[in-house]
């Protein structure tokens, strides 16, 4: 990889002081594990003259669980979410989201609020400088075409965080910080459909807590990921589902997708499922919902409508385990 | 650029050193500190043969900013042996083999420590799990995986 850049290194103690060193400081940048940063900083496609690094943040990564929820600080590692009894327990998904992202090396450093701001990826886009250069650069950086689609004006950028997903379908809120107070929004307002420009944060904006509702006993979530590698790889689609199912009916239904578009998506109709029995046509109405839904585009050497059709051999795989269908002919028709 | 003071242990010895903001942890544990045993392989923190541990976590060292390491305890593959005696681990990659060129080794072992610690009688699925973050590019994965099986006693 190329030299790291030069740039002004901050360790704030506290929320408050890294707030306003983001707004004192054009163009910096928070750096909490780095996994995704500072390697995306090596190849010349983020240049912050100033970073902002949150490790040295009290009570950062502190998980609490309470009657009301769990409040995880958005420090906490992806090696505490996986391996936390509790939540492998009770929230299922995001211990499994967070389990799925890349190695051991990268958990114990990558942190949820990184995980939940990661950039948007593309194959035109995460390459050195020089393999950029000579492709022109691309909308995203530097260029102003996309070359994943050239006829149109908009970049196609996917967004490809694990516990996002996870974290939509389990009805999850953030507290974000800045100078001028705080903000409780839903997780879904955190993202855009912009490859270019995914998050809806102000430029002094830090993000502090992840808040997840209490779980009611029955509800039951989990998330899978197609990758190309079995470790260290991005999903080329990741699917998060949390259900209710009683009776071999479907009494509650939700669904995420990441990989697949520039923001996570809840997937919009679930409540269309809801009272049916977990049978083949069920699921076969899920699969649809998903393939519409998903717009995968040609952001990875992978084909595009292979993407779509994962996501929804997951999310269909997914209903089937957690609602613990198993019939041998569905199995046989399914594969 | 300017520099700041870094104060960290490494391989439990507190250290203080003049660092700048962009100097990486693998850079500085080998050309600093003089600890070449870490190695640098893909450079981008896809291969794991820069592993170290960093208050006993698995961590990259070509990702991570020694600037960031301030008041942590570090810690490298020249730990493990203590007064020229091999610790069961590496003398396990040694009698099984688990070493073939050597360069992704000292990774893979900083790899299998942090699992060790955690879970003294892993299962193979731990172990496959624990190291699935290193690449070997001389593929001998087998070998590796009987290597530290043998260490935790199996």
């Amino acid at each position: 990889m190329e030299r790291m850049p030069q740039f002004d290194l901050r360790r704030p103690a506290s929320i408050a002081e890294a707030a306003a060193l983001l707004a004192a400081e054009p163009g910096a940048r928070l750096l909490a594990g780095g996994t995704d940063l500072l390697p995306t900083m090596r190849r010349g496609i983020e240049r912050p003259p100033v970073l902002v690094d949150l490790g040295a943040v009290r009570d950062f990564s502190r998980i609490d669980f309470a009657d009301a929820g769990l409040a995880l600080g958005a420090g906490v590692t992806l090696s505490q979410l996986a391996m936390d009894g509790r939540i492998v327990h009770h929230h299922r998904a995001i211990a499994e989201a967070a389990r799925s992202v890349a190695g051991p090396g990268h958990r114990s450093a990558a942190t949820i609020g990184g995980n939940l701001c990661l950039d948007t990826r593309c194959v035109f886009y995460n390459q050195s400088e020089w393999w950029r250069a000579t492709n022109h650069y691309c909308l995203k950086l530097g260029g102003d075409v996309c070359h994943v689609a050239p006829q149109g004006s908009h970049c196609h950028a996917a967004f490809c965080g694990d516990l996002a997903p996870a974290l939509l379908v389990l009805g999850a809120s953030i507290e974000l910080c800045a100078r001028r107070g705080a903000r409780v929004i839903p997780l879904s307002d955190l993202y855009r459909d912009d490859g270019v420009a995914h998050l809806a944060l102000e430029p002094d904006e830090v993000l502090v807590r992840v808040l997840v509702p209490a779980r009611s006993p029955a509800l039951v979530s989990g998330y899978r990921k197609a990758r190309a590698r079995g470790a260290i790889d991005f999903p080329l689609a990741g699917v998060a589902c949390a259900l209710v199912a009683r009776d071999g009916v479907l009494a509650e239904l939700k669904v995420a997708l990441t990989g697949t578009n520039s923001r996570p998506i809840l997937l919009a109709g679930t409540e269309a499922l809801v009272g049916r029995g977990i049978d083949e046509a069920t699921l076969s109405a899920l699969g649809k919902l998903v393939q519409k839904q998903a717009s995968p585009m040609r952001t990875t050497v992978t084909q595009s409508n292979y993407r779509r059709q994962v996501a929804a051999a997951l999310a269909q795989r997914l209903v089937r385990e957690l609602a613990g269908y198993e019939p041998s002919a569905a199995r046989a028709s399914m594969s | 650029m300017t520099k700041r003071l870094l104060a960290l242990t490494v391989n439990g010895r507190m250290r203080e050193d003049a660092v700048a903001a962009n100097l990486l942890l693998l850079d500085y544990l080998r050309g600093t500190a003089g600890l070449t045993g870490t190695k640098q392989g893909c450079d981008g923190g896809e291969c794991g043969a820069c592993t170290v541990l960093i208050d006993g976590q698995p961590r990259l060292a070509c990702i991570t900013l020694a600037a960031a390491c301030e008041g942590r305890v570090v810690e490298t593959i020249e730990s493990l042996a203590i007064e020229g005696r091999m610790s069961r681990l590496q003398q396990a990659f040694h009698e099984k083999l688990g070493t073939q060129c050597g360069f992704c080794t000292p990774g893979m072992i900083m790899a299998a420590e942090a699992l060790l610690r955690r879970n003294p009688r892993p299962t193979d699925a731990d172990i496959r799990e624990a190291l699935s973050g290193n690449l070997c590019r001389c593929t001998g994965y087998v070998k590796i995986i009987e290597s530290v099986q043998a260490a935790a006693g199996g």
